[in-house]
C-alpha cells in the first residue's frame, strides 16, 4: 500500500495543478491536461505489425530463434533450406500475433463504447449532452442518479440541500455499500453558474483513498479532501443529481491509474530450470566445440587431398570457369568456425525453446481445471476460483509458509452483536439459530430494563449506551424500494431499513440498537433522527471526531431536544479506560467492566467500550471555536482535529462495553490442521489486539492450550531484545510446542534494527507465529523476512486493502473475495471465495500442478537432448560435416508436431493420486517442497539416461546396417521414426493416469509421424523420395526399431523397478494403497454379489 | 430466484472438468515387472536365434582388391598408377566359394573410408535437373561441377554424379563366364520418378578432372541404373552398393576368377575397395549383430526376471503398506 501523505505536495505550488471552475479554456491554456478519452488498447492498424513484433521479441527465446534462423541464411552455413529454418519462428510469431490482435480488437471495442457514452456538460449556461471523450478538465458536469461518473470530479452541488451525495464504488474497490460524499457548504449555497473559482490540487496519483486540494472562492480558501471528490467508474445512488468540476480526466483518473497490471512473478520451478538451461547451453557448446575441433583436425590431416577427393572437392580445376579458385572454402580457421556455427544450427533444439510455449499452454489447461473445480466454488458470494496470474501454478505445490490475515480471511467479517456489559452487568444475546432470518436476537433482561421509565443510574446508563450505539457512527440508513415514503409509514416498514457503512462493526452495533428499538432512520450532516420505542427523537450533531488509529476512538457531540449537549464516545478499551473520570463509582464500574472485557476477548469477541460526558456551555463554546478552526485549517488539519477531540474526550463516564463476534469461516480449523500436517507453517498476521488474536487462534486450532506461548510485546529496543533472547534461551531445543505471539510495536523495533535474525531464529523454530496489531507494511516486512532468509516458498492470503502489500510481497498471493472490497483480489495471483479452499488449492491442485510441471520440464529437456545427441553421434561418422540424416522437415517437425502434443496433454491431465488420497494424507504435500519432482539430481540422472538412449538410437542401426547398402535417407527415416516412438514410449512409461486423450495423443503422435514420413517420402522433388516404401519391406528395419526401444529403455526400466521395490516414495505407496484398495473393494463386492446369488 | 440461478457461476459438472474421467491407472507391481522381463526375454531370444540362423545361412565372399591390384612397381605410389591412363588396369582375383550359393547371388562393391555422407557431397546434386530436361540449368547446388568451361550445363551435375564408381567386374568359373545381370539393381521408385526418362547425359565428365565413370549419352538417366544406385548416397563411410545379380547357383569349393578393372581412385584418401558376392535371406546380407543383440537383451531380461523373483521372495514389500511411508518410518524421538 502506498499511503503516501500527499499533503506535502500542496506546499509547493509548482507541483500542483490549477483548475478554473467552469472555464476549461483557461484551465487548459498554459498546459493542456489529458482529455477524457481513454485507450486501453495497445495497437492501431498501422502500428500493429511493428509494435507487436517488437513486444514479442522481448522474449529471449524469440531472439535465439531469430539468430539461429539468420545464421542459417548465410551461404556457408545453410544447413536447412530457407523456408524450413524460418518455419518454427514464423509459426510461433503468427499464433501469438493472432492472439494479441484478437485481444486488442476486443479492447478497442470496449474503449469505443466507453468513449462514446454521453453525459450533461455545462456549456454557455445550459447543460448539454456531450460525449465522454470530449469532456475537458475544468468543465462542469451534471450526473443523474444511477449514472456512471465519467471522470474524477470535485463535488459542487447535489440535489440534497445539505450537499450530500451517495455513491457506489463497486467498480473501483468492489465494496458494495454506499459511501457519502459532500459538497462544501460554501459552494452548495451559491447559485449555479455564478461560481468562478480556482481549484488547486495535487498531481494525479493512484491513491483512491486520499485527495488533497483547496479551492479559492471569491477570495476565501476552502479545503477539499477525499470526501469532496467523486471518482470515475463510481455510480451515483440515492441522489437525484450531482454537479461537479472535472479535475482529472481520461488516463489520469484514479480508476485508470489503478488499472495497471501488477508485475508478473516467475515460478520457482522456472527459476530452477534456468540453471539447467545453462547446463544445456554448456552441453550445446561442448558438442559444437567437438565438431569444430574435429573438423579442424580432419582438414589438417587431409589438407593435401581436399582439392580433389570426390566428397570434398575444394577447388574448381585448372580448365574450368574459375581455374584454381577454391570453392566454398575459407581456410582452416574459418572452416572450423563455420563448423562450429553450423553445428549450433543443427543442435539448436538442445535449448528447449518450445518448452516455454508448452509451459504456457499447460498452465492454461491447469488453470482451467482449478477454475472449473466445483469444490472451490463459493455459493455465498457466487464466485469461482480465479487465476489472475498464469505463471506460477506449480508454485502452489511447494509452499512452506502461509501468512494469513485474520479478519475476513479466517473469519467471515460478518459482525454479530453478542454481548453487552451495561453498567457493570453482563448481558448475552443468544446466538442466532434461525439462519433464514438473521436478525439480532435480544437479551430479555436488557430489553426489560429498557422498558422501565427513565429513572435511576442504571436505566439512564442503558439509555445512553444505546444512544451511543446508534448515534456514534457513520452508518447511513437506506430505505429499500419497498417503503415508498419516508414519513409516517416507517414503523410498518422497519425491515426495509438497511444500514450501509464502511465498517461492519458499526453496522452490527446499529443493527443491535435497532433490535433494542433504538432505530436510526435518518442521518444528514447536521442531525440524526432516531425512533426510540416508537418515539421520534431528533438530535443535532454538532461535530464528529472520526476514528483514527492514534486515538483509537471516535466521538460525536450531540445536542438533545432539551438543549443538553453530550459527547458520546466509543473506542478500544485501552484508549477509553485511561480517560475515564477518576471517581470511585467509575473505578468500581471500570473494574467490573474490565473483567467482562477480558472474558469477551478470551471468547474471541471484538470489544468496544462506550462512554459519555455532559458538556457545559463553556466547554461547548470553547470546543466549537477549536473545532471550527481545526476543520477549516489547511495546515496540520488532522493534528488540530486530534487536539480538539482530546479536549472533550476526557473525564468520561463509563457506560459499558460491547462484544461483537466475528464468526470463523466454515472449515477453518480443519484447513489449518491439514496445512500444518502437510508441513506448512501457518502464520497469522492481524491488526486485532493480542487477546482477540489469541482467542481466534485458539478457536481455529492454530494454538492449542498445551503450547508454550512466548509473548513478545516490548516497548523499546532493549526490551524486545531481552524478550527475544530470553525466549530463545528458555525454549532452546524443545521446538515442538512453541507459539510466538508478537505485536506490532515490538515489530517496529525488531524489523528496523538488527534484531531481525533473532526474530527469524525464534520464529522459525516455533510451530505457530501470531502477529497482532501489525500495520500493512509490517505484514509485508514479515513476509520479506522469511523470503530473504530462506529458500522456502511463501504464500500470503488476505482480503483487505491492508493485505495488498503482503500479497504482492509473497511468492504466491491469494485474495479472498470477501466483505472488504477487491483491493486484495486485484493485487493477488489467485482469488477465491473462502479460506477453506486453500486446503484443496495447495494439497490437491498445487500438488498436481507441481508434479505435472516438474515432469514436463525434465521430459522436454530429455526429448530434445536425445534428439541432439543422436544427431551428434552421426556427425562424428560424417567427417564432422554437420550432415543430418534426417530430412529438413522432419528435423523441424520433431519438436513442433511429432512430439509436442503428448507432453501438453500429459502436463494437463496426468494425475498421480486422487484428490481423496491427497486430502487424506496431507503429508504427501511435502514431496513438493522437498522438490521431489524436479531437482538437479533428477536432471543429471536424466542426462545420463539421455546419453545412453541416444547411443542406443545411434548404434543399433549403425551395427545392424554396417556394410550394407543402406542410404542416408533410409537411415534418417529409421531414426526419425525410432526417436519419436522412443520418446513417446518413455513418456508412456511414466504416465500415471491413462484417459482417452492420453491414448489418442501418444499413439496418435506415432501414427502422425508415420503419416508425415510417408507424405514427405511421396513428393518426388525431395531427395528422400520413396524411401519409406522400400524400407518398410525390410524386416531388419522393424527389428532395429524394436531393439532400439528395448535397449534404450531397459536401464531406465530396471532402475525404476528397483527404486519402486526398495525405496518407494510416499506418493508411490499412497498410490498403491489407493489403487489396490479400490480393486480389492471391487473384487470384494463381486464376491459378495456372487455369494448372495 | 430464477435470476440467481441464471447468473450462478457454479462450474457445471462434467467428468472432464472435475478430472474424473475413467482412467487406467497402472502401477508397477512386481508382477508387472517380472511379466515384462519374461515377455521380452521370451520374445527376443527366439527372434535372436532365428535372426542368427538366417545370418548364418548367408554365404558371403569378400575380397579386398585395391591394394592387391596395384603393380609392384607402383607400390609406393599407387596414385600415379591409377591416374596414368596408359597403364592397363585389369587385375585378376581368385575367389573361393565356401559353401553352395543359391541364386540369386548379389554382387556388390564395398567402399570404405569414403564419406558419401559428407555435407558437401550429399548436397551436390540437383533433383530437379535429374527429373526434367527443362530444368537443366538448375545447377546452383552443383558447384564446382555445374557448368563446363563453355558455360554449358552439365547433366547430371554435381559431385555425386561426377564421382560415379567405375570399376568393373567380370566373373568366370572354370573358363566359363558367369553372367552378371545389371538390370533391376536400382529402386523402382527412383527409376520412375526421380530420374527422367527423357533426360540424357550432357557434357558429362568433359572437364579437366575425370571423377569417375562416363555415361552413355544415348541412354536416358532413368535407365542408368549404376548412376541411380550411386546417387542414393550411403549413410555411413563404409558402404556397399549393388553391382549386379548372378542368376545361377555357385557350387561349394568352386573357384571363381574375377577380372577387375581397377579404375576408381581411392588411393587419394586411403579408401578401400572390396568385391562382395553374397546371397541374402529375409534379414538381408550377413550380419550377426541383430541376432546376438536380440539374444543378449533377451537373456538379460530373463536374468533380471529371475533376480526380481528372488528379490520378491526374500525381500517382499506389501504394496501400499503405510508403514513404509516416510513419516511412519522415521524413528519416534
Amino acid at each position: 500500500m502506498q499511503l503516501d501523505n500527499n499533503t506535502n505536495n500542496l506546499a509547493h505550488d509548482d507541483n500542483s495543478r490549477l483548475i478554473y471552475i467552469g472555464n476549461p479554456q483557461r484551465t487548459n491554456e498554459e498546459y493542456e491536461f489529458t482529455g477524457n478519452k481513454i485507450t486501453t488498447s495497445k495497437y492501431t492498424l498501422i502500428n500493429f505489425l511493428p509494435k507487436n513484433l517488437f513486444i514479442q521479441f522481448h522474449r529471449v527465446a524469440y531472439i535465439y530463434f531469430l539468430a539461429i534462423a539468420a545464421l542459417n541464411q548465410l551461404p556457408p552455413l545453410a544447413v536447412f533450406g530457407r523456408t524450413v529454418s524460418l518455419f518454427p519462428l514464423l509459426f510461433v510469431l503468427t499464433v501469438t500475433a493472432i492472439k494479441d490482435g484478437y485481444e486488442d480488437w476486443r479492447r478497442h471495442r470496449s474503449d469505443r463504447n466507453e468513449n462514446n457514452k454521453e453525459t450533461l456538460v455545462l456549456e454557455s449556461g445550459n447543460f448539454q449532452l456531450k460525449r465522454w471523450k470530449d469532456i475537458k478538465v475544468g468543465e462542469v458536469v451534471k450526473i443523474k442518479a444511477d449514472e456512471t461518473i465519467p471522470c474524477d470530479m470535485v463535488l459542487m452541488w447535489t440535489s440534497d440541500p445539505s450537499g450530500i451525495a451517495y455513491i457506489q464504488t463497486m467498480n473501483l474497490d468492489g465494496e458494495s455499500n454506499l459511501k457519502t460524499r459532500y459538497s462544501r457548504q460554501e459552494t452548495s449555497l451559491m447559485p449555479l453558474g455564478s461560481v468562478s473559482g480556482v481549484i488547486r490540487c495535487e498531481q494525479p496519483n493512484r491513491n483512491i483513498y486520499e485527495f488533497t486540494a483547496n479551492m479559492e472562492l471569491n477570495g476565501h480558501k476552502v479545503s477539499l479532501s477525499q470526501s469532496n471528490i467523486i471518482l470515475r467508474g463510481c455510480q451515483v445512488k440515492n441522489t437525484e443529481w450531482v454537479i461537479g468540476v472535472v479535475v482529472y480526466a481520461g488516463q489520469e483518473t484514479k480508476a485508470m491509474l489503478n488499472s495497471a497490471v501488477s508485475p508478473s512473478k516467475r515460478s520457482r520451478l522456472e527459476q530452477a530450470m534456468n540453471t539447467e538451461t545453462i547446463w544445456l547451453s554448456v552441453f550445446l557448446f561442448v558438442l559444437c566445440l567437438v565438431v569444430a575441433i574435429g573438423m579442424c583436425l580432419w582438414l589438417m590431416n587431409h589438407q593435401k587431398e581436399i582439392d580433389t577427393i570426390p566428397y570434398y572437392r575444394k577447388s574448381y580445376l585448372i580448365k574450368g570457369k574459375f581455374p584454381g579458385k577454391p570453392y566454398k572454402y575459407y581456410g582452416i580457421p574459418m572452416e572450423t568456425f563455420f563448423a562450429f556455427l553450423s553445428s549450433v544450427i543443427v543442435f539448436q533444439i538442445m535449448i528447449p525453446i518450445s518448452l516455454y510455449i508448452t509451459m504456457e499452454l499447460v498452465r492454461l489447461g491447469q488453470s482451467y481445471f482449478m477454475i472449473e473445480d466445483k469444490h472451490m466454488y463459493d455459493s455465498s458470494t457466487n464466485s469461482r476460483f480465479q487465476c489472475r496470474s498464469l505463471n506460477i501454478n506449480e508454485d502452489l505445490g511447494q509452499i512452506r509458509y502461509v501468512f494469513s490475515d485474520k479478519t475476513g480471511t479466517l473469519t467471515e467479517n460478518k459482525m454479530e452483536f453478542r454481548k453487552a456489559s451495561v453498567f457493570g452487568k453482563n448481558y448475552c444475546n443468544p446466538p442466532i439459530l434461525d439462519k433464514e432470518n438473521p436478525d439480532v436476537t435480544v437479551d430479555s433482561d436488557l430489553m426489560g430494563l429498557l422498558h422501565k421509565g427513565l429513572n435511576g443510574n442504571e436505566r439512564i446508563c442503558a439509555h445512553e449506551f444505546f444512544l451511543t450505539l446508534s448515534a456514534c457512527n457513520t452508518v447511513i440508513p437506506i430505505f429499500n424500494k419497498k417503503s415508498s415514503s419516508i414519513g409516517d409509514e416507517i414503523q410498518e416498514d422497519l425491515e426495509a431499513i438497511e444500514y450501509q457503512g464502511e465498517s461492519p462493526d458499526e453496522q452490527a452495533l446499529v443493527n443491535a440498537a435497532c433490535a433494542y428499538k433504538y432505530i436510526l432512520f435518518e442521518r444528514t450532516s447536521g442531525h440524526i433522527a432516531l425512533d426510540v420505542n416508537g418515539e421520534k427523537l431528533r438530535l443535532d450533531v454538532l461535530g464528529l471526531h472520526e476514528f483514527d488509529s492514534v486515538r483509537k476512538r471516535m466521538s460525536v457531540v450531540i445536542r438533545f431536544p432539551n438543549n443538553e449537549v453530550k459527547v458520546l464516545v466509543k473506542g478500544a478499551d485501552s484508549s477509553i479506560l485511561s480517560i475515564l473520570k477518576d471517581d470511585s463509582d467509575n473505578n468500581d464500574l471500570s473494574i467490573v467492566t474490565q473483567n467482562h472485557l477480558n472474558e469477551y476477548s478470551s471468547e474471541g469477541l471484538r470489544t468496544l467500550v462506550l462512554a459519555s460526558k455532559d458538556l457545559t456551555n463553556e466547554e461547548l463554546e470553547k470546543w466549537q471555536l477549536m473545532y471550527e478552526d481545526a476543520t477549516t485549517s489547511l495546515v496540520d488539519r488532522s493534528l488540530k482535529l486530534r487536539q480538539t477531540a482530546s479536549f472533550i474526550e476526557c473525564d468520561l463516564r463509563l457506560l459499558g462495553a460491547t462484544g461483537i463476534e466475528d464468526k470463523l469461516q466454515e472449515g477453518v480449523p480443519e484447513t489449518i490442521e491439514c496445512l500444518r500436517e502437510a508441513g506448512i507453517k501457518v502464520w497469522v498476521l492481524t491488526g486485532d489486539k493480542q487477546e482477540t488474536a489469541i482467542s481466534i487462534a485458539l478457536s481455529c486450532k492454530l494454538l492449542t492450550t498445551d503450547m508454550h506461548q512466548i509473548v513478545v510485546n516490548g516497548s523499546s529496543e532493549s526490551e524486545c531484545r531481552k524478550l527475544l533472547l530470553d525466549a530463545k534461551a528458555r525454549y532452546e531445543g524443545e521446538s515442538d510446542d512453541m507459539a510466538l505471539i508478537i505485536d506490532g510495536n515490538s515489530l517496529v523495533y525488531i524489523l528496523e534494527r538488527e534484531l531481525e535474525s533473532e526474530l527469524f531464529d525464534l520464529a522459525t523454530s516455533c510451530r505457530v507465529v501470531l502477529c497482532c496489531r501489525v500495520a500493512p507494511l509490517q505484514k509485508a516486512g514479515i513476509v520479506d523476512l522469511i523470503k530473504k532468509r530462506t529458500d522456502d516458498m511463501t504464500l500470503a492470503i488476505g482480503d483487505g486493502a491492508n493485505d495488498v502489500s503482503m500479497i504482492q510481497m509473497a511468492d504466491v498471493g491469494i485474495g479472498i473475495c470477501g466483505q472488504e472490497g477487491r483491493q486484495a483480489v486485484m493485487a493477488s495471483d489467485f482469488a477465491m471465495g473462502q479460506f477453506k479452499f486453500l486446503k484443496r488449492l495447495l494439497l490437491v491442485h498445487g500438488h498436481w500442478n507441481y508434479q505435472r510441471m516438474g515432469y514436463l520440464v525434465l521430459y522436454n529437456f530429455y526429448r530434445n537432448a536425445v534428439f541432439v545427441f543422436m544427431l551428434f553421434w552421426y556427425i562424428l561418422c560424417a567427417a564432422f560435416s554437420t550432415t543430418s540424416a534426417l530430412t529438413d522437415w522432419s528435423s523441424v517437425f520433431y519438436s513442433v508436431i511429432y512430439t509436442s502434443v503428448p507432453t501438453i496433454v500429459v502436463g494437463i491431465l496426468d494425475k498421480d493420486l486422487s484428490h481423496k488420497t491427497l486430502l487424506q494424507y496431507p503429508k504427501l504435500y511435502e514431496s513438493g517442497y522437498r522438490q521431489e519432482s524436479y531437482n538437479s539430481f533428477l536432471f543429471w540422472m536424466m542426462m545420463c539416461d539421455t546419453i545412453w538412449q541416444s547411443l542406443a538410437l545411434f548404434c543399433v542401426p549403425k551395427f545392424a546396417f554396417s556394410q550394407s547398402t543402406i542410404d542416408i535417407w533410409s537411415m534418417g527415416s529409421l531414426w526419425t521414426v525410432s526417436v519419436v516412438i522412443l520418446v513417446n514410449i518413455h513418456l508412456a512409461m511414466d504416465i500415471q493416469r491413462w484417459v482417452v486423450y492420453t491414448h489418442v495423443s501418444i499413439w496418435g503422435s506415432v501414427v502422425m509421424t508415420y503419416a508425415c514420413v510417408v507424405v514427405l517420402d511421396s513428393i518426388p522433388v525431395f531427395p528422400n523420395y520413396g524411401t519409406i516404401y522400400e524400407l518398410a519391406k525390410q524386416p531388419t528395419y522393424w527389428l532395429s526399431i524394436w531393439l532400439i526401444i528395448v535397449v534404450a529403455l531397459l536401464p531406465r526400466f530396471i532402475i525404476k523397478a528397483m527404486h519402486r521395490m526398495f525405496r518407494p516414495s510416499d506418493i508411490q505407496i499412497a498410490r498403491e494403497a489407493e489403487i489396490l484398495r479400490k480393486r480389492r473393494f471391487f473384487y470384494g463386492s463381486s464376491t459378495v454379489r456372487r455369494s448372495s446369488e | 430466484m430464477d435470476d440467481k440461478k441464471k447468473n450462478s457461476k457454479k462450474p457445471k459438472y462434467s467428468q472432464f472438468s472435475q478430472q474424473e474421467l475413467p482412467a487406467w491407472k497402472p502401477i508397477l507391481t512386481p508382477g508387472w515387472v517380472i511379466a515384462t522381463f519374461i515377455t521380452i526375454g521370451a520374445l527376443f531370444i527366439p527372434i535372436g536365434l532365428i535372426a542368427l540362423a538366417a545370418s548364418d545361412s548367408v554365404v558371403e565372399i569378400v575380397d579386398r582388391y585395391d591394394d592387391q591390384c596395384v603393380p609392384d612397381d607402383y607400390g609406393q605410389n599407387p596414385e600415379s598408377y591409377i591416374q596414368n591412363p596408359n597403364v592397363k588396369k585389369t587385375c585378376t582375383r581368385t575367389l573361393k566359394v565356401p559353401k553352395k550359393m543359391v541364386a540369386p547371388i548379389f554382387v556388390y562393391y564395398q567402399l570404405e573410408n569414403f564419406y558419401q555422407n559428407h555435407r558437401r557431397f550429399v548436397k551436390s546434386k540437383s533433383d530437379k535437373q535429374l527429373r526434367d530436361p527443362d530444368d537443366e540449368d538448375d545447377t546452383h547446388n552443383c558447384f564446382p561441377e555445374d557448368y563446363t568451361a563453355d558455360d554449358e550445363p552439365i547433366v547430371p551435375c554435381g559431385l555425386i554424379a561426377w564421382s560415379l564408381f567405375n570399376d568393373t567386374y567380370k566373373l568366370s568359373s572354370r573358363g566359363k563366364a558367369i553372367d552378371i545381370d545389371k538390370k533391376g539393381i536400382a529402386w523402382k521408385s527412383d527409376m520412375e520418378a526421380k530420374f527422367g526418362s527423357n533426360v540424357y547425359p550432357k557434357n558429362f565428365q568433359k572437364g579437366g578432372l575425370i571423377g569417375g565413370a562416363k555415361l552413355n549419352e544415348k541412354i536416358p538417366l532413368s535407365e542408368q541404373e549404376d548412376l541411380i544406385v550411386w546417387m542414393r548416397t550411403a549413410a555411413l563411410p563404409k558402404f556397399r552398393k549393388l553391382y549386379g545379380k548372378i542368376n545361377t547357383d555357385l557350387d561349394a569349393h568352386e573357384t571363381i576368377t574375377a577380372e577387375v578393372e581397377n579404375n576408381y581412385n581411392t588411393y587419394k584418401f586411403g579408401g578401400r575397395k572390396k568385391l562382395v558376392l553374397s546371397t541374402t535371406t529375409w534379414i538381408g546380407g550377413k550380419n550377426d549383430f541383430l541376432g546376438f543383440a536380440y539374444i543378449a537383451v533377451g537373456g538379460l531380461c530373463l536374468f533380471m526376471a529371475i533376480n526380481f523373483i528372488l528379490l520378491y521372495i526374500f525381500r517382499p514389500r506389501r504394496l501400499g503398506d503405510p508403514s513404509y511411508l516416510s513419516w511412519n518410518r522415521q524413528p519416534i524421538a
